[in-house]
């Protein structure tokens, strides 16, 4: 199960003079749920494009289960793909729709009609076969697509921002059943999409394009957690960044200034004395303290003045001014331990973070 | 694969070699003959001359080239004038209402232009509706002579292609975004600064594809006169006419064509500067 | 009161250009159940001039030399004028700017100047006046009209749609068959209407191209419009008026129930 079923080798993509993707390498394995995540304009879809094969690659190689697949037209790539509107054929009915593929194959009637029905029953729409799209719902019409897809039997299924005009909880909805189905039938997806909590609820693998190139590829924990970059670690979550630089070096510990304080941090990435760096912290790791003694806290306490405070439900957001004029948020969640989680404006508290649970990135512009 | 590209090759190859015989060529063949000389035996004589274009500055056709292009100019004026509201109005209907009011409205659109000019005549007439209309207001005492003026014209030329100002006006108002209207008014607008700031503006395309759509044919069509103007009207149109089918002399009436041609190049060339490629998938058809 | 009597100058601006638009027809239809030669004056109802009309042999003639040449003429421009959109549509040749370019301006180009081009075209072929001049005029005046027609439905579609069938391995041939037909279908049956009645109205390029052995309906109006208003010419123009109501209806209702 670790072999790849696509594998992109420094692929690059210009229309006219503009350069879409550069130099993108990365595999699909077989079996997993890998998405494609960036802002719009990233070269998410050109790059899902490529690999349908409605695109050609200006250099590099699109290998689909071992063969080079450049030039080869999408018909003959074992790949479908399920589009952002579903393109749907409005004269057909949901069946001949679904049937559309397989007839275009040449496979025996009775097999259609089986394969369809299953298909069909796979998506809980075998009750709706007669119907044409137009009669259908909007989530009704994104499964008779996936079906219409899934019922080739593809090497990979390529879907382009599927979820994207549906509403909130139907969204909530058909991630789940996606990720249902794509466990039961064990065929791999490529997700395109440029929201960041789909993309970590949903995949194995998160691929992160920025700009027209591959910024990061990990476990959605990694690509949180861990991020490699200040694009990634803006585009995937909320941040604190503080801007410093490396103080000295001692065995693998590095000691950097934030707000007038030294800290010390493990040195992970080899920074040397002297370089500039990002302190980047989430704010869900950031506790916001109404005294400055607190049992058990190691780091150290930075005072400040609570801006701004956005209730959540489960959460409550501060905004909290600090004394270098650097506003910070945190994110404080109930719990039993401190029911009584309440803030106003003007209130003076001290926040602090656990060390380690940090990331230090190399300075950007 | 085979079998796709040859179907494609040859419906290609068969649309390209059809206008490019019957539209192309035989128009670089009234080009050619615009410079060909004739005799009062032989239509066209195969020596060089530039005479045709010559004879085009005659005052007498000068005056006919004036002529025409005030009228054009007039119908158009005219059909703009009554167009633009009325696409206006019938684009701000409820839906029901407009889609039938369309239907009105494409009929003549459709209906035989020959069958439409013959109408006007009958409403023209001496002991026709309008003057009997005006006899009974008391406006005039005596019935008017309307048929074969230029006035007669005029008014059988707007009737006949109004249609073709509205359409691609009322298809510019349709995709236009409503609320855009509103948030001039959210914004303080009065009605002038709606209109000249906001709306005319944006039916830009419209405009030019309309005015482009009546200019052309005002100048052409030359039965208008020769039914509701008689023998002193006197249209691009009519010269042409006169010239191939009388006159027997193609040369000067080629290069009258090509003069025409050249007004029509002049024209599609501020049309195309002055819009956008998607404006002009919206206004026409 | 300011929206009052903004409603009072729409309703009236657009009853008076509907009147404008009918009036003058109305009253040929009147006039030819007018049972009187020349007079305004209501003389009471007659089908005297629909009678006269059915008697004329001349008349019959001329109306089946242009059914027969419109029927001819809009099946052909719609086969030429349907592929050529849909490739113009569907791929991205050499020359597709040019193509579309060309048949837009013929969309503008006054038909007077088609109509001398074919005359001197055809002269210089010896193509002699007649049914064959006629037909390929028309043929080469209606196809424009069909290829806008059919492109901008297409148009209208999703693009998706086209690449959805290419990824479930429809052939190309597939894919204008089982896809781009059935969608198209309305407009090309509107484009059929639509260059069936621009040949049957068609005046100013038949009177360039058309012989004296092959007389069509709106060159014999024409003529016989160049002599005055006449009663039986008054029911001749409302019968085309009806038969272009009908056709419009049709195209109107193929386009309304496929959409």
């Amino acid at each position: 199960m670790t072999e790849n079923i696509v594998e992109i080798k420094h692929a690059s993509k210009s229309f006219a003079d503009q350069q879409v993707l550069r130099n993108i390498s990365l595999t699909v394995k077989a079996g997993e749920f890998l998405t494609l995540l960036g802002p719009s304009g990233c070269g998410k879809t050109t790059l899902l494009r490529l690999i349908s094969g409605f695109e050609q690659p200006t250099s590099g190689q699109i290998i689909i289960n071992g063969k080079d697949m450049v030039n080869t037209p999408p018909s003959l790539r074992h790949v479908n793909t399920v589009f952002q509107s579903y393109a749907l054929f409005p004269h057909m009915t949901v069946y001949q729709n679904v049937a559309f593929g397989l007839q275009c194959r040449g496979v025996a009637k009775e097999q259609i009609q089986e394969k369809v029905m299953a298909a069909l029953a796979m998506v809980k729409l075998d009750k709706f076969s007669q119907r044409k799209p137009k009669q259908l719902s909007g989530g009704q019409q994104q499964r008779v697509a996936i079906a219409r897809a899934v019922v080739n039997e593809p090497l990979v299924l390529l879907l382009d921002e599927p979820l994207s005009s549906l509403d909130y909880r139907l969204r909530k909805a058909m991630q789940l059943e996606l990720k249902q189905l794509q466990r039961n039938l064990g065929i791999a997806f490529v997700f395109v999409t440029h929201d960041q909590e789909e993309a970590l609820s949903m995949s194995d693998r998160v691929v992160i394009l920025d700009e027209g190139h591959v910024e990061q590829i990990g476990t959605p924990r990694e690509v949180y957690e861990e991020p490699v970059s200040l694009a990634v670690a803006k585009f995937i979550g909320e941040t604190n960044i503080f801007d410093t630089e490396v103080l000295a070096v001692k065995d693998n510990k590095i000691t950097v200034t934030v707000e007038q304080e030294q800290h010390e941090y493990t040195n992970k990435r080899g920074f040397v004395a002297g370089q500039k760096v990002h302190v980047v912290v989430r704010p869900e790791d950031v506790r916001a303290w109404d005294k400055v003694d607190v049992p058990g806290v190691t780091g150290a306490m930075l005072p400040g003045v609570v801006e701004e405070v956005i209730y959540k439900g489960t959460t409550v957001d501060l905004m909290v001014r600090l004394a270098s004029g650097k506003v910070v948020a945190t994110t404080e969640f109930f719990d039993e331990d401190d029911p009584k989680l309440e803030y106003s404006i003007g209130e003076k508290v001290w926040v602090e973070w656990t060390p380690g649970w940090e990331v230090i990135l190399p300075y950007e512009v | 694969m085979k079998y796709d590209s040859h179907f494609r090759y040859f419906s290609l190859t068969l649309i390209w070699a059809w206008l490019g015989i019957f539209a192309l060529l035989a128009f670089l063949l009234v080009l050619g003959v615009s410079f060909l000389d004739h005799t009062q035996a032989h239509i066209v004589i195969p020596r060089l001359t530039f005479t045709n274009y010559q004879f085009l500055f005659q005052p007498m056709l000068l005056k006919i080239f004036g002529k025409s292009f005030s009228i054009a100019a007039t119908v158009t004026f005219f059909c703009l004038i009554i167009g633009y509201p009325f696409a206006y109005f019938l684009s701000q209907l409820d839906r029901h209402y407009k889609s039938l009011l369309m239907l009105f409205l494409i009929i003549p659109f459709w209906t035989s232009s020959l069958v439409r000019s013959y109408a006007i005549m009958a409403i023209l007439k001496t002991k026709g509706l309008l003057n009997l209309l005006l006899l009974t207001l008391g406006i005039i005492h005596q019935p008017m002579q309307l048929l074969f003026t230029n006035v007669a014209v005029i008014i059988g030329l707007v009737y006949n292609l109004l249609p073709f100002m509205v359409l691609p006006l009322y298809a510019n108002f349709e995709r236009l975004d409503r609320r855009l209207l509103e948030a001039a008014e959210d914004l303080g607008a009065g009605r002038f600064i709606k209109v000249y700031k906001i709306l005319l503006p944006l039916t830009k395309p419209g405009i030019y594809a309309g005015v482009m759509m009546v200019f052309l044919p005002s100048m052409t069509l030359f039965y208008i006169p020769d039914l509701l103007g008689g023998a002193r009207s006197l249209l691009l149109g009519n010269l042409i006419e006169n010239q191939f089918l009388f006159a027997n002399n193609w040369p000067v009436g080629s290069a009258v064509s090509v003069i025409l041609t050249a007004v029509m190049g002049g024209m599609l060339f501020i049309y195309w500067r002055a819009t956008q490629r998607h404006e002009r998938q919206q206004v026409l058809l | 009161m300011k929206k009052n009597s903004s409603n009072i100058t729409r309703y009236t601006w657009l009853t008076a250009v509907y009147a404008f638009l009918y009036i003058p027809i109305f009253v040929v239809v009147f006039y030819s159940f007018n049972n009187t030669q020349f007079s305004l004056v209501w003389h009471g109802m007659t089908l005297n001039w629909y009678q006269d009309l059915w008697r004329d042999t001349n008349l019959w003639v001329a109306l089946f030399h242009s059914l027969l040449l419109a029927l001819c003429a809009s099946t052909i421009a719609v086969v030429i004028g349907s592929f050529a959109a849909m490739n113009l549509y569907w791929y991205r040749f050499r020359g597709r700017h040019l193509l579309y370019g060309l048949v837009f301006i013929l969309i503008v180009t006054p038909d007077i100047v088609l109509g001398i081009s074919l005359l001197i075209l055809f002269s210089l072929m010896h193509l002699d006046l007649g049914f064959w001049s006629l037909l390929l005029a028309h043929i080469t005046f209606c196809i424009p009209f069909v290829v806008i027609t059919v492109y901008s439905r297409l148009v209208d579609f999703d693009s998706h749609l086209f690449e959805a069938a290419r990824d479930l391995g429809a052939s190309e041939i597939t894919i204008f068959r089982r896809i781009m037909l059935p969608l198209a279908l309305p407009a090309i049956i509107v484009g059929l209407l639509l260059s069936f009645t621009l040949s049957l109205d068609d005046v100013v390029i038949s009177y360039f191209v058309a012989g004296p052995g092959y007389e069509i309906l709106p060159l014999k109006i024409f003529s016989m419009a160049r002599l005055g208003v006449r009663p039986e010419l008054n029911a001749l123009c409302t019968v085309i008026f009806v038969i272009t109501v009908l056709l419009v209806l049709l195209s109107h209702m193929t386009l309304r129930k496929k959409t």
